[in-house]
């Protein structure tokens, strides 16, 4: 039936993370921009909320670690590969736990529509010790933050929110609760010394503690946790069932009447959603926390289906824990652990179908947009016939032709590393050629202290690092960063002057070029410092062409206001 | 029975930059204010930078997964010629294309409309209030830009 939409809203997943966040009272929202996860702390930050961008997700989390400690609730929002930055705080805030509620989300991209890999982030849960939801839609995006933060205080852990790229970016309805209650009480420093600092001696107990809290957890999830069975369409025939906790054994086939073989599917997250699809006569056990998890559940729910299957996104995460439980379950075929499931793959998986898939007509790939300021010095790049150790961004797209002008992209910040590397190993006629690219954003992110090592380590043929500075984190959709001197809400703040960095570190050679105003420049910078067995910066400095405008107006702002 | 048979399944695709995903909030929108259950599901990213673009639309009484299975949309609403060959693979057999040439371009005030105006042409074959699009249009749109693409919309459903 329609229904009445005045306490009913369309909202992506990130945005339902958002109103959530707000209607808990989250006092600090912090990230790193990363697709899919970027547009949490925007929506955040418009609703009302504090969001602020950090310089990376490591840096983000511990300050949400600080926040928490304060007493306070506090949301960290990341992509996957961000969780790998972020991965050192991460695996010790699980032992000294937390006192306000802190969320960490991590946001995954099964099939990498925008990402260099696609990592499975429940392995982090289970091997950080953090306990993991895994919402399925917007709807449970906005109930499972409000229930990370239940547990989170309850227990005083931290929780991971593992949303993925269709989670974030699928628009559904949502349902707000309103007011959620406030913490115990105001944020106020409270003294535990052994609790929150991890020499040994205090450490070896916070193990111990949070093996302990981990075990109560998967208890209450077993018993009251977000998990769901729902009944296919063969039980609504046949028979009603009673509910989770008393699931009717359904013969198997050829008994009691020739019955067909009862299916049930094991899943979580978006694959629920296309499971329920495919297989509407299947009976589902829905997991909503994946770990700690409900591990009884699972195994008094295959025990109530003739053939138990196990249809999850990604890694055998589900699959391994059942069956290291004795759990007698099936898994998808191997070919389907690659890329995104979807409601024909999930069809597939079901029928045991391991044919070769149909190959989808190839659409138009992206491209650096025309005018783009990075061109200009790609083409330098290219007809230099430099060694490019390439990174992450835009800029990455200066792999495809014409520029063809990038040999390594590995992760945020690799290309000064990658590039130091190559330059130790190779011959010295090949080393003179390697240059290091490396966007603003990406260099504020993880490539200052790969210039550290450049002063500290250098080659003997020199090095050259380009820093693209279009003043923006364009990949992810115009956030600002450290080095723009703006805040998340495009406020001014204060300013990290890369060139003033790169001199104060002992860089002898800083040059700063506009590709766009002087497009000869760069490839003479370029060539004069491939010439010298030196260190050099240059800063290819132009506006992105998609932000110069919003960029301009900020700047007048910002000016006017002084 | 619960599931797809009482679902709508619509594709929109085009080129970034051509507002695929304008196009498809404002029809997600649409079936939202009628009260439906609705489910629009996109990709942001790397495949904006002037590649192709795609987002799904799907509404009824109850839906699940937020992607149109291939081979299943009932519409497909293409805003760029090249990329109807790269599309086609989600219609159904029987299921109904609409393209840029079943609008006159030359009479759209604003050409960058074409989207509303396609989305126009797709509200003749819906069962969707009149007053909802219009409604989701304004909602969608700063109020400058109102008028053109009404006018846009108008063009699309009565030819």
């Amino acid at each position: 039936m329609p229904q009445d939409n005045s306490d009913r809203r369309l909202a992506s997943g990130n945005e339902a993370v958002a109103q959530a966040a707000l209607d808990a009272g989250v006092a600090l929202g912090t990230g790193y921009p990363g697709t899919p996860s970027t547009e949490i702390l925007e929506a955040f930050d418009a609703l009302g909320g504090r969001a602020q961008w950090a310089p990376n997700e490591k840096v983000a989390l511990e300050v949400g670690i600080g926040a928490a400690f304060a007493g306070a609730r506090a949301l960290v929002t990341m992509k996957h590969v961000g969780l790998n930055v972020a991965a050192d705080p991460l695996f010790t805030v699980a032992y000294t736990g937390v006192t306000g509620g802190l969320v960490v989300v991590s946001a995954d991209d099964p099939g990498m529509a925008s990402s260099q890999n696609e990592q499975d982030n429940r392995r982090f849960a289970l091997a950080a010790g953090v306990p993991m939801l895994e919402p399925s839609d917007s709807q449970e995006a906005y109930d499972f933050t409000l229930l990370a933060i239940q547990i989170s205080e309850r227990w005083r852990i931290p929780v991971l929110l593992r949303m993925t790229t269709r989670v974030c970016h699928s628009a559904t309805v949502v349902q707000t609760k309103g007011h959620f209650a406030p913490p115990a009480q105001p944020p106020t420093f409270v003294r535990d010394v052994p609790g929150r600092v991890m020499i040994p001696a205090y450490a070896r107990p916070a193990h111990h503690r949070l093996r302990a809290k981990l075990t109560e957890i998967a208890a209450w999830n077993e018993t009251d946790g977000p998990t769901q069975v729902v009944d296919g369409e063969d039980d609504l025939t046949w028979e009603p069932s009673k509910g989770s906790q008393t699931l009717p054994r359904w013969s198997a086939a050829g008994e009691g009447g020739g019955l067909p073989t009862r299916l049930g599917i094991i899943t979580s997250g978006i694959s629920y959603e296309h499971v329920r699809e495919a297989a509407p006569r299947a009976r589902v056990l829905k997991i909503g926390l994946s770990y700690p998890l409900p591990i009884e559940a699972m195994r008094r729910f295959a025990a109530s289906v003739d053939r138990c299957l196990v249809v999850e996104e990604g890694d055998p995460y589900l699959y391994e824990a059942a069956r290291t439980a004795g759990i007698v379950v099936e898994q998808k075929p191997a070919m389907y652990r690659f890329g995104e499931l979807n409601v024909g793959r999930v069809r597939r998986i079901v029928a045991g179908d391991v044919s070769p898939e149909p190959a989808l007509p190839a659409g138009k790939p992206p491209e650096l947009c025309p005018g783009c300021p990075h061109r200009n010095v790609f083409e330098a790049l290219r007809d230099l016939n430099c060694i490019v150790a390439g990174d992450i961004g835009c800029y990455t797209l200066g792999v495809l032709p014409p520029f063809s002008a990038m040999d390594t992209c590995v992760c945020m910040g690799a290309a000064i590393g990658v590039g130091l590397g190559l330059r130790h190993a190779l011959p010295p006629e090949q080393a003179r050629k390697v240059v290091s690219v490396i966007g603003d954003s990406t260099f504020v992110h993880s490539g200052i202290t790969g210039l550290v090592e450049m002063v500290y380590n250098p080659p003997a043929t020199g090095h050259v690092l380009v820093i693209l500075d279009n003043g923006t984190t364009a990949m992810t959709g115009m956030q600002e960063h450290p080095g723009t001197g703006r805040r998340l809400d495009h406020e001014p703040t204060g300013r990290v002057v890369f060139e003033d960095l790169a001199r104060t570190l002992g860089i002898k050679n800083v040059l700063t070029v506009d590709p766009i105003a002087d497009s000869e420049a760069i490839t003479r910078v370029l060539r004069e410092a491939l010439g010298r067995d030196e260190l050099s910066v240059i800063i290819a400095r132009r506006p992105c062409l998609l932000a110069a405008g919003a960029i301009k107006i900020r700047e007048k702002k910002a000016n006017a206001g002084r | 029975m619960p599931g797809a048979s009482a679902v709508v399944n619509v594709v929109v695709a085009g080129l970034g930059g051509q507002g695929v995903l304008k196009a498809s909030s404002i029809l997600a929108d649409t079936a939202f204010r009628a009260g439906l259950d609705v489910k629009k599901s996109e990709i942001h990213g790397m495949s904006q930078r002037g590649g192709s673009v795609s987002s799904d639309v799907r509404f009824g009484e109850r839906v699940f997964s937020p992607m149109v299975p291939a081979g299943e949309a009932d519409y497909l609403v293409v805003l760029a010629p090249s990329q109807v060959e790269v599309a086609r693979p989600v219609l159904k057999a029987g299921g109904i294309l609409i393209h840029p040439g079943l609008v006159d371009e030359t009479r759209l005030a604003n050409k960058r409309s074409l989207n509303v105006a396609l989305l126009g042409v797709l509200a003749r074959h819906l069962d969707l209030a009149e007053n909802l699009w219009h409604a989701a249009i304004r909602a969608a749109l700063p109020e400058k830009l109102h008028a053109a693409n009404l006018q846009a919309f108008a063009i699309g459903r009565n030819p």
